[in-house]
This record gives structure tokens, C-alpha cells and sequence, in this order.
């Protein structure tokens, strides 16, 4: 018995021990309750510091509902704890007409209907109470989504650019997914395991202080242990998380390159490199898993060891008369009762941490560093001319591999600046610049003189329409993403920019006309066609300027020609920028420069040029070369 | 049932495993449940009797009982974690293995993003099933049968409650089950949409920002997760009912065994140490009910789940490998479409109509048509990202779907319209088709494809990083890899598929006349848009509307195709005809 007694005092720290001892007094027994609920946050906050306020400002919408919570978690405990004290009077009813020799059954009978009613109360509470949970942890999960989605709006691309997009997309599914669990699971359990461990040693206490005690004698060897194990099961659930998010990038990447891996016979090997991630993930949640699942039958067994103390002096006590059978068996339910929400709380723990590992990957994310803040010197730019002049710009990707150096360019309104040049000389990345996807480094642009540095980027962007590379359309119908950057385009708007940019021809043909679905890849559409649809979405949003980057390199030639034909007109009263390597889709343009190393090298127009006999001629000669033949 | 098949097939190798789980199992619910029955002797033979000895004697014995328990539920934790983890692992890897296997058909029917949530959320949620299987599955049962079996023993007459308490929570929990599974189901596809379109969103950031429709993707993310978030309300109110309503029960029947208990004692025909124990095997019965419980709130998604994993473990890719394939050839490098058409699934309109031409090795056939006429569809047969659906494509003679996979596409070096490359680094990508392939070997390849220059220039060289998509090198440099990768594969068959246009002419010129040697045994296919790109080949092939107009050389065609007259027309200008 005294092993028992001294085993906690000899492993718990100094608090632990002031606990039994304040405790031993039911007088007192208010300061264990605070006393005990604040002790768990402190232990742990030395892990979860950063991520704990989060959680609260997650939350912090939810408040007056989750005080409502509270309160009917309160009062449910209330009951709950008081049900096994009403249960073991009524034994004690029965125990004493036993001796008696006859048995008040009226007494009996009415206590029971009062602890039915009791049972009742708690079960509405704690099913309102539950019901009201779910509905705020889900609001703050919808919210927390909302909030990552809005992130990628603010969010430089050079950062989107460099993440695996799969990760991005794990935090925001797996991760929010884990976290929702997690908090449907521990919040409402958390709140009521500690309220019904004060509870129940409260009652214990007003039953039998000595037995209480006994009782209580398991409690710091319980906080120990709980607090151990779940110090060591955290960076498990951290790694457990990251494994998952760069198992899903890589499921992510190697679908969306399908193609590659399949043609190049190289599905072994990333089912290899698949495989060894797979392992490491296996490794990392299994060790998480083992000792999260550790907690319950420690727990228990502490449980065991109460039950078994209460048992040994509760026997010795009946024999000595101290106490009834009757509170002898509501001093069994209450430790059975009281090993239950320490069992569960750190059960709990262990669930816990699983959540927050998710939840600091999604405030990882929600904590980058966003796009530069905006001057606005011109917050309301109103209609522009078209002037656009790029005066000393320099830039780099990275620091140490500057790619524009001292840049000048000069665009007037309604004009056509075509720009050529070798690979990786710079083309596009004029257009990251001039849209504000990248900050220059150095110099400015201007647009009628100001600086677009002093335009909301939202106005800047506004002014231009944009083709793209990268034919990019979203999962909708053709009519939608033809009206994409003007949702009030008319059908008749939208008819005749499709006439003209040859997307109506092959829109006839498909069975659902404007109505046809792009699938997820764009399967069901060439890169030609869908090219074509880029063209006639940047006509329809009518911008100020236009900003054509390779816009026909995988449409044929001939579709090409009829296209200009029709673009001529449109870009006649609007500056535009033509990027491409077909010397045919820029030799109308009133000036080409010809960009090499980041620097113009030579501009003029197509004669002017020619009669240059410089790299442009060179270009153009090697286009003459192919048709030789 | 999937989630039973799945379960069957996946935990099939940790059935030893799983057994040593239930025995061990077994022996601590065995430890714990001997409590109650200890502690009922402590009190009717110790404390009543006031046998001080048989107290400490009962109470030692229960300490020991503790011990075994402890340290059975470690053991049997450890290897239930292990077997459990090593499930998902292996679904995991099933899944993975399958989707790798298909064909771009089967992608295209589920869509990466779903295929992405069923290969993490989905083998999650089986997975958590799993290890809440490996503790609960004998402890509940058990614990439910032998406080079963000790309640009847203390007094037969009072189980008459449980023969109403436990059908009426099966009952219950049915219910809520029932409207469950549904509810999941939507789950799973809403988180699928939630994905796809986030997926799309970061994808099209350019495009979006461009258009300054944050606002309107906002909107249309708002509507996704606005679906998500009323399944999982839904899902999450359901759940809410479960536990207070188990709750009551274990309290309703408590309550009864005092009422009956009463009469039972006050006739004679109970002890009452029995009446106390057997509150303590009831608490034990409908805590083995909540554990089951608990199991059962996850069983819904864990069903749903299976279901999707299933689904994507029994769909075979439509590409499938022969049984008995080709593995050795008397050709080398020639390719041949006899009679090849080619239709969409569901679609009225062939893409490509029989299609034939041969070409061998050292020569070159260039494929040239408007845009939708059928280009990229032709070469995706060679490799057989599709199967033909009529006519046949031989590779050295040999139809490609006889063929071993593997070696067939040993001999296809194909660079794709759109140039992909995996994160990594520069040499990783290159090593892709060939990973023994020496540096200088990479830096040859580089040399041809016109890119030593800027990946000298990178600065860690062939070691520099690739971000995921090659995000971070500009588009033509990215085409000019991908053109590199082919090259280290030194394929017999090159199919470049529009790989040039994202070229500059005088590079795209330089690379054709470094790729001129370099391709002078095997055969090659360029579909292009550029004549000049094309002129020299020994054939060029016009295709529209997926029907072969023109066959032939460029002087041949410029002569009796008026289709290719009018394309080449357009780029050269009526005077280069002449």
C-alpha cells in the first residue's frame, strides 16, 4: 500500500503533490478545478505556443455558439455526475430494506424516476450540445478553406510557381479534413472529460474524503504518463502529415504527367520513388498510431490500479463500518467514471496533436509572404490610352542570375509591338512584368506616363487582355469560359468573337455546341482549338491593351492567316504586344524588337529591319532556308 | 460489399499478424474483465465477512491482473498499429500501381483530382477503420460476449433487460447508419470538386489574375466548399445523435436492473453483492456497445471510401498488355498504320479514318493539318496512349498491342505538344527515359537539342532544380528539355508532336540539322505547323478532319494537294509557290 502511495509522489513534481494535499479538505475542492483544467494547456503549450491562439482566432467566429456549447456541456455534467450518486442512493434503499427486511419500493421507484428524468435532461443536452458543435466546427472548417483559397489569390506566383501543387492541394483537403475530425472529436470530449473529472472527484470527496484520495493517488502518475507520450507522439503526427502531402504531390504530378511516365516506359520507377515515400509515411504513422494508441491502455491501467486501491480500502472501510455498500458501489462507478474522461482525455491528446500538426501545415500556408502591398499613388486609373513604356527595367528571377538588364521600350497607343527573339531571352517575362506577377528590381513601367506600380493591380491588370502559352480554360461550358473575363458578354457578343477567331467552325461540330463541357485536362479539345478559345476570350473582355504570348504557335497557319485578317481590326485601336516565333504572325506589326540576352538588340519594322541585315535578317533567313527546297 | 472485399484482400498478408492481435487481445479484455468478478468476491467475501486476509489476497491478484493487461494491450497496440498502417501502405500502392497502369482513357474518366483524393482522404478513412478494427474488433465482442456470459451467471433473470437494451441501440444506431451512407457518398465527391477546382485555380493562376476574376473563382470555390461543408454539417449532426443516445441507453438499463434488482432481492432471489456486480457487467456491456459504436460512426465513410478505392482497383486500363507479348523483333525502327481509325468513347465522329503509311527507319514522315484535324490523336496510337479502335499500328512489323509494353516503349522516344517535366533536377528529367545514361551523354543530347547553352548558364548545371511542371524554366527552354529527354532515350521511333513551334526558327533550324545524324537509324514522325520545318521529310502526310488528303514529298504535294498548297501558301506567301 505505501509503494503505491509513495510510487506518484516519488515520479510527480512538487505541484502534483500540493494537489493531494490541498485537496484533502472537500472545502478546498473548487481550487483543484481550475487548478486542474489549466494545468493540461500549460504543459502542452510549450509544443503548441504558436498554433494554440490560432485555433482560438479559427474559432473565434464561433464564440457565442461555443459558449452555448459549453454551458450545455456544463450542465450535461452535471448530471451525468450526479446520476451515479441518485443510482447508489437508490442501492442503498434497497440495501437497507434488505437488512430492514422489507424494501420501500414507493422510495425506491420515485428515485428512479428522477434519475430517468435526470438521464433524459443530459441526453438532450449533450445531443443539442453536439449538434451545435458540429455546425461551428464546420463553419470554421468552410472558413478556413475560404481563407487558403483567397491566400492563393494574394500570393506571389513566384511561390505558387515553386510549390509541389499537390501539397498545396493536401493542406487544404487531408489537412483541414484531419483537423475538422480531430476538433469533432476532442472538443466537445475535452471540455466534458475535464468537467466530469472535477465533478467526479468532487463527489467522490463529499462520499468519502479518505477514498477520494486513494483515488486521486493515480492521478499525477496519469498526467505524467499522458503528458510522455503524447510529447513523443507529436513530431510523429507532424511527419505523418508531411509524408501525406508529398504522397499526394507525387500522385499528383505523376497523373497529370501520364502521358510521359507512359511513353517513356517509366512506370516501375516512379512506382519506386511512390513506394519509398509510401514507406516513409507508413513508418511515420505507425509510430504516431502506436503511441497515440499507447495513451488508452495506460490509461486504463491506471484505472486498474484505482479501482483495485478503491476496492481494497473501500472493503477495509465497509468492514469497519465507515461507509455503506451503497456508497461503496457509487464510489466504484465514480472511479470507473473518473478513469473514463482521464482515459478519454488523453485519448483525446493524442487526437489532438494529429489536429494541429494539420492545422500549423494549413497556417503555414496561410502565413507566406504575399504579393508586395499595394502604393496605389493612382488609385483610380479611369480609362487609359494604351501608352506603355518600360524605362530602365531590370530584373532577375534569382538574385544571382540577372535576366533584364536596363531595359528601354516605348509603346504607343494603337500600336503593334511585336517581340522576337531567341529562347529564354526574356519575351514573357516582359509580360510577368508589365502585369505585376513579378516586382521589378529595378526602373519602372509606365502606362500614359504613370507608373503601374501606383495602379491597384486589380485596375492595371483590368486594362489588358491576355493569351497565353499555356492554354489554360476551367472545367465549364465553351460559353463560359468565353465569357470569362467579361461575365456580362451577350450571346450574340460571344457568336461573333467565336466567328471570328474560328472557335464557332469547330464548336458546330461538337454535340453540345457553346454547351460543351470541358473536361477536367481538356481532353476533348486539340491544344489548337483550345488556343483559339484563349483568343476569342481576350477579344470579348474588350481591354485596353493586348497581350498575345505565342497565342497561335499550335493553331496551323492557314486557320492563322484568316485570324489576323480579323485581328488586324480589332488591335487597330488598341496597343498591342505580340510574342511569337512565325515570322508571319508578326510582319505586320509597326515595331518588332528583337530581344536577345534581356536587352533589344535591334527594333524597327519589318523593311527597316530587313534593310538592317541584322539578327532579325538572320531569323528571317532561316525561315527561307525550310522552303528552299 | 467493397469495403469487405478490400478488408479481405489487403489484410490478407497480416492475417498472422491480426491473429496474434486477437489472441493477445484476448488475454487483456480477459484481464479486465476478471476485475469486476474479483472485486464482486472482494466485497461479498471480504468486506461483508470483514476477511481482512481475503481482501489483500483478492486485491494482490487484482494488481496482477492489471499488470497482464498493460502489458498484453502494448504488444497487441504495437503490431495492430503496424498491420493496420501497413494496409493503407499497401492500398496505397495498389492504387498507385493501377492508375500508372491505365491508359489516358481511365484518367480521363475519373480526373486526376479525384484520383489524387481516393489515393490519400479515401485510403485514410479506410485505414482509420483499420486501426480502430485492430483494438476494438476483439475487445468489443469479447468484452460484449463474457459480460454477457458473467451477467447471466450472476443472475439469468435480470438479463431479460439485455435482450431489450441491445436490439433497441442496434436498432438505433441502424437508423443512423442508414441516412449516413449516403451522406458520405456526396462527401467524398464534394471533397473531389473542392480539389478539382483549387487544382484549376492554381493552375490558371496567370490566366485568372490576368482576368482579374479572383472575385468570380472565389464564387465558384464558395460553391464548393459551401456543398463540402453542408455534407459534412450533415454528417457531423448525425454523428452528434450516436453517443448521447448510446449514453441513455447504458443509463435507461441501469436504472432497470435497480427496479427489477429490487424486487428480485426483496423475494429472495438475488444477493445483493450480485446486484452490485452485475451494474458493474452491465457498464461493461454497453461500454463494449459504445466501442462498437464508436466503430460503426465510422463504418459510413469507411464504406464509401472502400467504394471509390474498389473502383479504382477493378477498372483495367483499355490498354492492356497481351498475354503471351513480342519480345524480340527482326525489324528495327519501322513504323506502319494500316487502316487506322479511331473513335472517342461515346463520340459519333471518328477522329481519325483509316489512316495508312509506312515509314522506315532513317527516313522521316511529317504530319501536317488544321488545328482538330486529328494529329495529336494519330501519334498517341504509336505508343498506345489510346488503342486504335480500327486498323492496326505496327512497330518493326509487329502489331503495337502484341508487343511487350516495355520494350515498345524502349523504342518510342515521343515529346509531347506540351512540354511536362517532373520536379527534380535537370538531370533527373533527362535521365527519364534512360536512367544509366552518363553525363556526357546528357550534355550530347543537350548539344543537339540546342539547351547546353542555358544549362550551362543555370547555376548548378545539370544539377540545377525543376520545379514541378518545369515552372521555372521559360517555355521554350522547357520544350527544348523535353526534346533533350527523347534524345538520352535514343529511341528507334522519335515522334515529336508539335515540338517545334514554341522554337525560334533559327534554333528550331539549328536543332532539326544537329538531330539530323543523331536520328539516322531510326524513324521519325514530326507533326508541325511550320512547312519549313517539315520540307525536307521524306513524306509528309496531310491530315483533315482525321482523313488523309495528301501523301508524298513537298514538291509532289505542292502539286497534287491543293490542301497543302493553301498551307503552305499561308506561310510563305502566293509567291514562294512559283
Amino acid at each position: 500500500m505505501t509503494a503505491h502511495h509513495n510510487a506518484p509522489a516519488g515520479n510527480g513534481r512538487s505541484d502534483d503533490d500540493e494537489v493531494i494535499s490541498t485537496t484533502g479538505r472537500v472545502a478546498r475542492r473548487g481550487s483543484f478545478g481550475p487548478g486542474g483544467g489549466a494545468g493540461m494547456p500549460t504543459e502542452k503549450s510549450k509544443n503548441f505556443g504558436k498554433s494554440l491562439p490560432r485555433l482560438g482566432e479559427i474559432l473565434g467566429h464561433e464564440t457565442p455558439l461555443l459558449i452555448v456549447v459549453l454551458l450545455l456541456t456544463v450542465t450535461s455534467v452535471v448530471l451525468v455526475v450526479l446520476g451515479p450518486r441518485l443510482l447508489g442512493q437508490a442501492t442503498d434503499i434497497v440495501f437497507d430494506g434488505f437488512q430492514a427486511g422489507e424494501i420501500d419500493f414507493d422510495a425506491l421507484h420515485r428515485k428512479l424516476f428522477v434519475i430517468a428524468g435526470i438521464y433524459l435532461g443530459s441526453w438532450i443536452l449533450g445531443y443539442t450540445q453536439a449538434y451545435l458543435l458540429a455546425g461551428a466546427i464546420q463553419r470554421a472548417m468552410f472558413a478556413l478553406r475560404e481563407s487558403v483559397q483567397s491566400k492563393i489569390n494574394r500570393l506571389p506566383l513566384a511561390y505558387i510557381d515553386r510549390q509541389a501543387r499537390g501539397d498545396l492541394l493536401s493542406r487544404v483537403t487531408n489537412d483541414i479534413d484531419n483537423l475538422a475530425q480531430s476538433l469533432q472529436q476532442t472538443t466537445s470530449q475535452i471540455v466534458s472529460s475535464v468537467l466530469t473529472l472535477v465533478g467526479v472527484i468532487a463527489m467522490m470527496f463529499i462520499i468519502s474524503p479518505l477514498l477520494a484520495a486513494v483515488a486521486l493517488v493515480t492521478v499525477p502518475l496519469s498526467v505524467w504518463l499522458m503528458k510522455i507520450i503524447g510529447g513523443k507522439a507529436r513530431p510523429r503526427f507532424i511527419s505523418q502529415w508531411r509524408h501525406t502531402g508529398s504522397l499526394n504531390a507525387q500522385a499528383e504530378e505523376v497523373f497529370t504527367g501520364h502521358a510521359i511516365v507512359k511513353s517513356f516506359g517509366r512506370q516501375r520507377d516512379v512506382e519506386a520513388r511512390f513506394r519509398d515515400d509510401n514507406d516513409q509515411l507508413f513508418e511515420a504513422s505507425f509510430a504516431a498510431q502506436f503511441i497515440a494508441s499507447l495513451i488508452q491502455p495506460a490509461m486504463n491501467f491506471m484505472g486498474n490500479v484505482q479501482f483495485v486501491l478503491i476496492a481494497v480500502v473501500g472493503g477495509l472501510r465497509i468492514a469497519s463500518g465507515a461507509i455503506t455498500v451503497g456508497d461503496m458501489q457509487a464510489l466504484i462507478q465514480y472511479a470507473r467514471q473518473f478513469s473514463q474522461p482521464l482515459t478519454h482525455l488523453a485519448a483525446m491528446t493524442a487526437t489532438f496533436q494529429s489536429g494541429i500538426a494539420s492545422l500549423e501545415r494549413v497556417l503555414e500556408l496561410l502565413d507566406a509572404d504575399e504579393e508586395s502591398a499595394e502604393q496605389a499613388t493612382t488609385p483610380n486609373p479611369g480609362p487609359v490610352r494604351g501608352r506603355v513604356a518600360f524605362e530602365d527595367v531590370h530584373f532577375a528571377y534569382t538574385p544571382d542570375q540577372p535576366l533584364i538588364e536596363g531595359l528601354d521600350v516605348v509603346a504607343e497607343p494603337g500600336q503593334t509591338v511585336a517581340i522576337v527573339g531567341p529562347t529564354g531571352a526574356g519575351k514573357t517575362t516582359l509580360v510577368n512584368l508589365l502585369m505585376r506577377f513579378y516586382d521589378l528590381d529595378r526602373g519602372r513601367i509606365t502606362l500614359d506616363g504613370r507608373d503601374i506600380a501606383g495602379f491597384p493591380r486589380r485596375e492595371l491588370r483590368s486594362k489588358f487582355g491576355m493569351v497565353l502559352q499555356d492554354t489554360w480554360l476551367f472545367g465549364g461550358t465553351i460559353r463560359e469560359n468565353l465569357a470569362y473575363g467579361n461575365p456580362a458578354t451577350t450571346d450574340e457578343q460571344i457568336k461573333e468573337a467565336a466567328r471570328i477567331t474560328y472557335v464557332d467552325r469547330f464548336v458546330h461540330s461538337l454535340p453540345d455546341g457553346y454547351d460543351t463541357l470541358i473536361s477536367d485536362d481538356g481532353d476533348n479539345l486539340s491544344a489548337g482549338e483550345k488556343q483559339l478559345i484563349t483568343i476569342a476570350r481576350a477579344l470579348l473582355a474588350d481591354p485596353s491593351i493586348l497581350i498575345l504570348d505565342e497565342a497561335t504557335s499550335s493553331v496551323d497557319t492557314r486557320t492563322e492567316v484568316l485570324i489576323q485578317q480579323a485581328m488586324k481590326a480589332l488591335c487597330h485601336e488598341r496597343t498591342s504586344f505580340v510574342i511569337a516565333h512565325r515570322l508571319s504572325t508578326i510582319r505586320g506589326a509597326d515595331v518588332i524588337l528583337v530581344m536577345d540576352g534581356g536587352r533589344i538588340v535591334e527594333q524597327g519594322d519589318h523593311e527597316q529591319l530587313i534593310e538592317q541585315d541584322g539578327p532579325y535578317t538572320r531569323l528571317y533567313q532561316a525561315q527561307f532556308a525550310g522552303q528552299a527546297t | 460489399m467493397s469495403l469487405r472485399r478490400l478488408l479481405r484482400t489487403h489484410l490478407r498478408p497480416y492475417r498472422n499478424v491480426l491473429f496474434l492481435v486477437v489472441v493477445l487481445q484476448a488475454v487483456q479484455t480477459a484481464a479486465t474483465l476478471a476485475l469486476p468478478a474479483l472485486n464482486s468476491d472482494l466485497i461479498d467475501n471480504g468486506v461483508l465477512t470483514g476477511d481482512n486476509a481475503h481482501i489483500w489476497r483478492v486485491g494482490g491478484v487484482m494488481m496482477g491482473f492489471s499488470a497482464v493487461q498493460i502489458v498484453f494491450a502494448a504488444i497487441a497496440v504495437w503490431f495492430g498499429a503496424k498491420a493496420s498502417m501497413a494496409f493503407g501502405r499497401d492500398v496505397r500502392r495498389d492504387l498507385f500501381h493501377q492508375v500508372t497502369d491505365y491508359s489516358a482513357r481511365e484518367i480521363g474518366r475519373f480526373g486526376a483530382p479525384s484520383l489524387i483524393t481516393r489515393i490519400t482522404n479515401d485510403v485514410q478513412q479506410v485505414q482509420s477503420l483499420v486501426v480502430l478494427g485492430a483494438t476494438m474488433m476483439v475487445a468489443a465482442p469479447l468484452t460484449m460476449v463474457i459480460g454477457i456470459a458473467m451477467a447471466v451467471r450472476e443472475d439469468a433473470g435480470l438479463s431479460l433487460i439485455l435482450l431489450v437494451v441491445i436490439p433497441a441501440t442496434v436498432l438505433v444506431l441502424g437508423q443512423v447508419v442508414y441516412r449516413m451512407v449516403p451522406a458520405f457518398q456526396k462527401m467524398q465527391l464534394r471533397i473531389d470538386r473542392v480539389n478539382g477546382v483549387l487544382r484549376e485555380q492554381i493552375t490558371g493562376l496567370r490566366v485568372v489574375r490576368a482576368f482579374v476574376r479572383e472575385p468570380e473563382e472565389s464564387e465558384r470555390f464558395a460553391v464548393a466548399n459551401t456543398a463540402l461543408t453542408e455534407t459534412s454539417l450533415r454528417t457531423g449532426r448525425l454523428m452528434a445523435s450516436m453517443f448521447p443516445t448510446v449514453g441513455l441507453m447504458v443509463n435507461v438499463s441501469s436504472l432497470a436492473v435497480l427496479w427489477i434488482g429490487a424486487d428480485r432481492i426483496a423475494s429472495g432471489n438475488m444477493q445483493l453483492g450480485s446486484l452490485v456486480a452485475y451494474i458493474s457487467y452491465l457498464i461493461q456491456i454497453l461500454m463494449a456497445v459504445v466501442m462498437v459504436t464508436f466503430m460503426v460512426s465510422m463504418l459510413p465513410r469507411a464504406a464509401v471510401s472502400a467504394e471509390r478505392i474498389v473502383e479504382v482497383l477493378d477498372t483495367q486500363s483499355s490498354v492492356t498488355v497481351p498475354e503471351q507479348p513480342v519480345r524480340s523483333l527482326a525489324e528495327h525502327g519501322a513504323l506502319e498504320f494500316r487502316n487506322v481509325g479511331f473513335r472517342y468513347q461515346g463520340a459519333q465522329e471518328p477522329v481519325l479514318h483509316d489512316v495508312s503509311f509506312r515509314v522506315e527507319a532513317g527516313q522521316t514522315i511529317a504530319i501536317i493539318g488544321s488545328t482538330g484535324a486529328g494529329k495529336t490523336t494519330l501519334v498517341n496510337l504509336i505508343s498506345r496512349l489510346f488503342d486504335a479502335t480500327e486498323g492496326t499500328v505496327l512497330v518493326d512489323g509487329v502489331d503495337v498491342r502484341r508487343l511487350d509494353p516495355d520494350l515498345l516503349w524502349g523504342k518510342v522516344g515521343y515529346v509531347p505538344q506540351k512540354a511536362f517535366l517532373f520536379s527534380g533536377t535537370v538531370s533527373s528529367n533527362l535521365r527519364f527515359g534512360r536512367p544509366d545514361a552518363t553525363e556526357s551523354e546528357l550534355w550530347q543530347a543537350l548539344e543537339i537539342a540546342q539547351a547546353s547553352g542555358f544549362v550551362q548558364a543555370m547555376p548548378e548545371g545539370l544539377e540545377s532544380n525543376i520545379a514541378q511542371g518545369g515552372s521555372n524554366v521559360s517555355g521554350g527552354q522547357r520544350q527544348r528539355l523535353s526534346i533533350a529527354r527523347a534524345l538520352v532515350a535514343t529511341p528507334e521511333i522519335y515522334v515529336f508532336d508539335d515540338s517545334f513551334s514554341a522554337l525560334d526558327l533559327a534554333t528550331d533550324a539549328r536543332l532539326r540539322a544537329a538531330l539530323e545524324p543523331e536520328t539516322r537509324d531510326a524513324a521519325v514522325v514530326i507533326v508541325a505547323q511550320r512547312v519549313s520545318t517539315i520540307a525536307k521529310a521524306d513524306q509528309i502526310l496531310v491530315l483533315e478532319d482525321g482523313r488523309v488528303v495528301g501523301l508524298g514529298t513537298h514538291r509532289q504535294l505542292l502539286d497534287d494537294c491543293p490542301t497543302y498548297a493553301e498551307i503552305v501558301a499561308s506561310q510563305l506567301g502566293e509567291g514562294a509557290l512559283a
